[in-house]
């Protein structure tokens, strides 16, 4: 047992660090500090310098042009990322669907998708759930029907995040009535600009357009763009949703969120002194620090088993609750701790370029829409009454 | 970083854990807690042979282990069997002792080879949890100290051969300058300890001195270190208890989850009910966060942030233990309200650690104070 990091650990770290302060625009890390929207063109900026530096694809296995980090090496790099205020990765391409393709694809899908996928080529989104299929997912209707050299997809998806910026989209399908609702689906994927792919977007609660429906009417796909076999997609699925073990407890985000919180709580006043110094405020403060505290050491634990080849447990269950729970009370507290200057919402400030005076502190105008935006974490990824299920089935066997 | 114990370690835990388990059943407990003593001296013999007492402390002090670590396995596996041997005041006395004289190093000898039994008694019936509480005084006459003053709620004080006693040579009743160590023999004239059992069947006594002589070279180490050492021996104390609620923790969420699979209501076993399956999942994130906390601890413990990481230990122990505590006891319904069914016994060892060493409010007032100097 050794908390503090090894040689090559350090070295990593001082490696990924200097990649940071050399690399990472100012004006990209201005933009996520400052709560402000990110454009599609920030993000493929981002992703075209994580590409150059080989750091985009660096927990790929070598054999794919990877450098094959290990779970720990790939958190040591989001936390570092978080802290340094870089723009998450967008993730649909290059961390969920790779390594579908590397495990499941033939090598032409291989060999086509993942060089485009890491040159920004082609962008991806998720097409897994619909309307009726939330946590029920295997409950999901939108069908392929093979017509001879081609499937037609009719049928409806939401929640795709992104979905106005992608070229592509990754899809499970139902192709089978037949057994058990998760034994007729299969995984494809579909070119957004075939006809009848249409895109409506879907406005959040507060007001942002992040998430979008699809709907596809006799929408017509090459059978080529079928992954792996037919209705074997709800296992090339849950390969991914098991296997995806790092950043699920969002420490890298956690720590930035504490940061920026305890910035806010030291500006703000309460009684003439900084609200800092207020003892409710203070003990609340404390005790999300404390289960921070653990929750980092919880989340190593679970990093270096899997780094270890340990199989998937019910502590990546544990993690994305516990990550997702700490998050959202960060943010409950960062929307207190600013007061009345919580309910001012600027919508052009997010935006770059709005140069007008803020209305109160420059830090306030994104806080509620964030408070408000992250109460997704606990519903999407498996929500965590999902996550609940998932580990008392693991445990109880019931 | 390496979350896997050495093989020394292991073996260690492993030993501890195989004697918990053979020999150490729930009913042999009560009897052994119910004994005069409040333990079984035999059994305390077999403990220190095996070397479990010497695990606790360093090479240097006698003893073959120390490190946060080998306290806090130790202690782990002593939670899941309840165990009422006097490792607890002894790590704490033992402690303190280590930095002593080599007549006091030849008592710790004697304590890590199980014949000598110690006990620290430095908590006073108006300290609550402030460490520098000190009202007990000690007046220098002719070649030694006269000691004066009550000592409350001194674990194992009415077994100990010897009592390490905090008293104050100069300053005001809470200063943290001032305060001496003295080891006192517990059969000293003046010494009188009135022994009890604690709700979860341990052993505690209320210690009045009164005109108590000791020589000069009773003092322990220099009473300039006094309330740094008492912060060591505090801090130990806090992640072995700590440590042994987890062990206490483990054993609760084993017994719902078996119970959860054969209790069976409405036709089906009860842990079929979403309502009774989240809660659980929710006992198990803690139990996790709780071990967490342990390793942040254990391994911190020489380092600059040592006191953070044992105040949200023991922060998080109090609080998410006794969401563990009382969920077990919920969960299992009637049943858990027997004192013939264990689950109730390791419920109330976790809830009374919260009243050790400081509880959940005490600790989270000292992040906040952290949190302010920094």
């Amino acid at each position: 047992m050794d908390l503090n990091y090894t040689e090559e650990e350090n070295a990593f770290l001082e490696e990924v660090r200097t990649f940071f302060a050399e690399k990472l625009p100012r004006q990209l890390s201005d933009k996520v500090r400052s709560g402000k929207r990110l454009t599609r063109e920030d993000q493929e900026q981002w992703h075209a310098i994580l590409n150059d530096a080989g750091y985009l694809n660096a927990h790929w296995p070598t054999e794919f042009g990877g450098q094959g980090w290990n779970a720990i090496q790939r958190d040591l790099f989001d936390v570092e990322a978080n802290v340094a205020g870089a723009p998450r990765v967008v993730p649909f391409g290059v961390n969920m669907l790779s390594p579908v393709l590397m495990a499941f694809g033939s090598k032409e899908q291989q060999a086509h998708y993942l060089p485009r996928i890491l040159d920004g080529t082609d962008w991806w989104c998720q097409g897994y759930s619909e309307p009726g299929a939330g946590s029920d997912l295997a409950s999901l209707k939108m069908t392929a029907e093979r017509q001879g050299d081609h499937y037609i997809l009719n049928g409806q998806k939401t929640w795709t995040t992104l979905g106005q910026h992608a070229d592509w989209i990754f899809c499970l399908v139902r192709t089978s009535k037949e057994g058990k609702p998760q034994e007729g689906i299969s995984f494809i994927l579909v070119d957004m600009k075939t006809p009848g792919v249409e895109v409506r977007p879907i406005i959040l609660l507060e007001g942002t357009h992040e998430v979008n429906e699809v709907w596809f009417t006799d929408v017509k796909v090459p059978v080529e763009n079928l992954v792996g076999e037919e209705n074997k997609g709800w296992t090339y699925a849950k390969y991914l949703l098991v296997h995806e073990r790092s950043g699920i407890a969002g420490v890298g985000d956690a720590l930035a969120s504490i940061d920026h919180l305890k910035h806010i709580a030291r500006d703000q006043k309460k009684d003439g002194k900084p609200l800092a110094d207020d003892p409710f405020f203070a003990a609340r403060l404390s005790e999300i620090e404390i289960d921070l505290a653990a929750m980092r050491t919880t989340n190593m634990r679970v990093m270096q088993a899997a780094s270890d080849g340990a199989p998937p447990g019910p502590q990546t269950s544990m993690l994305k609750i516990k990550g997702t729970e700490l998050r959202q009370s960060i943010n409950d507290l960062t929307r207190r701790a600013l007061g009345p200057y919580a309910m001012p919402f600027v919508s052009e400030a997010l935006e770059t370029g709005y140069n007008e005076e803020p209305i109160g502190p420059d830090y306030a105008n994104p806080v509620a829409v964030d408070y408000f935006n992250h109460r997704k974490t606990s519903i999407y990824g498996g929500s965590n009454e999902i996550q609940r299920n998932i580990i008392s089935k693991m445990m109880m066997g019931l | 970083m390496d979350f896997n114990h050495t093989d020394d370690r292991r073996m260690l835990a492993d030993m501890a854990g195989r004697l918990v388990r053979d020999q150490y059943d729930i009913e042999k407990r009560h009897k052994m807690a119910a004994s005069d003593d409040g333990f079984s001296r035999e059994m305390w013999a077999q403990m220190a042979e095996l070397g479990l007492i010497g695990a606790l402390f360093t090479e240097e002090a006698g003893g073959f282990g120390g490190a946060g670590f080998d306290i806090a396995v130790v202690f782990e596996e002593l939670g899941r069997g309840l165990v009422v041997e006097p490792f607890l005041s002894n790590l704490l006395a033992g402690t303190i002792l280590a930095g002593g004289n080599d007549s006091q190093k030849a008592v710790l000898e004697g304590v890590i080879s199980g014949e000598t039994l110690l006990a620290l008694a430095h908590g006073e019936p108006a300290s609550r949890y402030t460490l520098s509480h000190v009202g007990s005084t000690a007046v220098k006459s002719g070649d030694g100290y006269t000691l004066n003053g009550s000592k409350a709620v001194v674990i194992s004080g009415d077994t100990a051969d010897h009592l390490v006693v905090s008293a104050r040579l100069s300053g005001d009743v809470e200063d943290k300058e001032g305060i001496a160590l003295f080891l006192v023999p517990a059969n000293a004239d003046g010494v009188h300890a009135r022994g009890y059992s604690t709700v979860d069947g341990y052993r505690a006594a209320e210690i009045a001195l009164k005109d108590v002589s000791v020589s000069e070279t009773a003092m322990v180490g220099d009473a300039h270190d006094a309330y740094a050492n008492l912060e060591t021996s505090f801090a130990l104390g806090t992640l072995a208890v700590s440590a042994e609620a987890l062990g206490a923790i483990e054993m609760c969420i084993d017994m719902t989850l078996e119970y959860l699979k054969t209790r069976k209501q409405f036709g089906v076993p009860i842990g079929k009910f979403q309502a009774l399956q989240h809660r659980m999942a929710d006992m198990m994130t803690e139990r996790e966060q709780i071990r967490s906390a342990v390793i942040n601890a254990a391994g911190n413990l020489d380092k600059a942030d040592r006191d953070w990481n044992i105040s949200a230990l023991k922060n998080l122990v109090g609080r998410s233990g006794r969401m563990i505590a009382e969920e077990s006891i919920q969960m299992h319904g009637g049943i858990a309200m027997t004192w013939e069914y264990a689950v109730g016994h390791f419920a109330k060892r976790i809830i009374m650690i919260d009243h050790m060493f400081g509880d959940v409010d005490h600790h989270l007032e000292q992040i906040i104070k952290f949190g302010r100097a920094a």
